[in-house]
């Protein structure tokens, strides 16, 4: 059930962003940056947490969720750090995530090679 | 001779005798597939990067040129050639083996009007009696170059073109009787620019040049649409083509029926998915040398006006928000009587 639910949540999501990508003149990156920004402001409204904790993966694995693990990384951050934490704790929260994507992007490029799409 | 602002009459007309096209897998599936020469199942052309491909694709077509019409790779005196990569190293790279002096060139798509307007101009005056145009297009380098490379495998809008994987190659030689087909005028074409930003939406962009440009040639020769039994542009797509046609019929002319585009040519958008059309130096320059050139060769079409259009933004100018100015050259490709 718990799978169901987080494919479900997501998929929802993806398919929200796939309607704003066909209709809107908005590029890739730019799309990508406003999810997150979105994450951050859902986070800090306190919205985002609660329907992360009932969605699971499928609110944390989209980009929204990645916005959301910055502003609780700041946060976090900011309880220990104070105003330091502003510049610290985004980083440290989403580092495994960043370096994840780093190093399995560089280990699925050694494996394969892109090819022409058809 | 000169004629009107930005033509040119050659007297004794330059003659193409020799075409040759080479193109990927997908354009060899598509409506004109079996009209090119070779059809290229690997897409890397042996070579280990898209550069390197688009390099011997080049290479493999002018030797099939020169082949094709048994002449001495040393008679031709001048190379015109060019491709959409930073700093042309498709055609750097590809034309070292031929040791044939070069000038290369980037007029975007339009870059084989370009070749056959310079290399016309030429043999016309005097200053060679042989001359090759090439042009060639690679799908993966103009995705890297230009939007984004194919390992990030990002969506493609539905007004967006596709990047013709082709190369076509002519052999101009000087006057004579015989031949494929004769240059007997061109207009070259002028920068255009009408604030168009999208840059997955070229087709637009370049519209208004190709009206520009074959708008000056029926002024400068003072013809209209009836002088010609085709008039072809390079790679407007349906989205362009549209454009082209309204503005046209807006200065009294109708080309409905006389107009067709290579890069609605070139691929079939139901079954291959190719959105607005082909687009790239390779689609124009291929198609010419495999679709239209025979047509203008066996009387099909007598007179042709052949309108490459050219985006040229480049990455840079983009980001920068800036618009995409577009220039189209006209070629008057004309049958030759035997």
């Amino acid at each position: 059930m718990e799978y169901v639910k987080a494919f479900l949540v997501g998929g929802a999501i993806c398919a929200v962003v796939q309607v704003v990508m066909d209709n809107t003149k908005l590029m890739p990156g730019r799309i990508m940056v406003l999810l997150v920004v979105i994450g951050s402001i859902l986070g800090a409204l306190g919205i985002y947490q609660p329907f992360s904790d009932w969605a699971g993966a499928g609110a944390t694995v989209p980009l929204l969720g990645f916005g959301n693990s910055l502003w609780k990384g700041v946060l976090k951050s900011m309880g220990e750090d104070g105003f330091l934490g502003v510049f610290k704790g985004g980083f440290t929260a989403s580092a495994v995530g960043i370096s994840g994507a780093l190093i399995f992007g560089y280990l699925g490029s050694i494996i394969f090679k892109p090819k022409m799409k058809s | 001779m000169q004629v009107g602002k930005a033509s040119i009459k050659f007297e004794e007309p330059p003659v193409i005798e020799s075409m040759a096209s080479i193109v990927g897998k997908k354009e060899g599936e598509g409506p004109l597939g079996k009209l090119f020469d070779v059809v290229e199942q690997d897409d890397m052309f042996g070579a280990d990067t898209w550069e390197k491909a688009e390099s011997a694709l080049q290479k493999q077509t002018a030797d099939l040129a020169i082949e094709k019409g048994d002449v001495r790779k040393k008679d031709i005196r001048y190379l015109f050639a060019g491709d959409l990569l930073g700093q042309l190293i498709a055609t750097s790279f590809g034309t070292v083996d031929l040791e044939i002096p070069l000038f290369g060139l980037f007029g975007a798509c339009s870059t084989m009007g370009e070749a056959l307007n310079l290399g016309s101009m030429t043999v016309a005056a005097g200053y060679a009696d042989k001359v090759m145009a090439m042009a060639s297009s690679h799908f993966a380098t103009a995705e890297k170059q230009f939007r984004f490379p194919l390992g990030y495998g990002n969506q493609r809008p539905f007004s967006s073109s596709w990047t013709v994987t082709g190369c076509g190659a002519v052999i101009l030689t000087k006057h004579r009787k015989e031949g494929i087909a004769a240059i007997t005028g061109i207009t070259t074409g002028r920068m255009v620019d009408m604030g168009i930003k999208d840059s997955m939406n070229m087709g637009a962009a370049m519209a208004p040049a190709a009206f520009h440009t074959i708008q000056q040639n029926f002024d400068d020769f003072n013809i209209d649409e009836n002088y010609y039994d085709k008039i072809i542009t390079g790679d407007l797509g349906r989205v362009g083509r549209t454009i082209l046609l309204d503005f046209m019929r807006n200065k009294g002319h109708d080309l409905e029926n006389i107009h067709t585009d290579c890069g609605i040519e070139i691929f079939d958008p139901d079954s291959q998915d190719t959105h607005s059309g082909g687009s790239g130096c390779g689609c124009a320059a291929s198609t010419l040398c495999s679709y239209i050139l025979p047509k203008i060769k066996d009387g099909t079409w007598k007179r042709v006006l052949f309108v490459p259009t050219g985006a040229l933004l480049s990455t840079v100018s983009f980001n920068e928000g800036e618009t995409i100015p577009s220039i189209a050259h006209g070629v008057m490709i004309e049958h030759i009587e035997n």
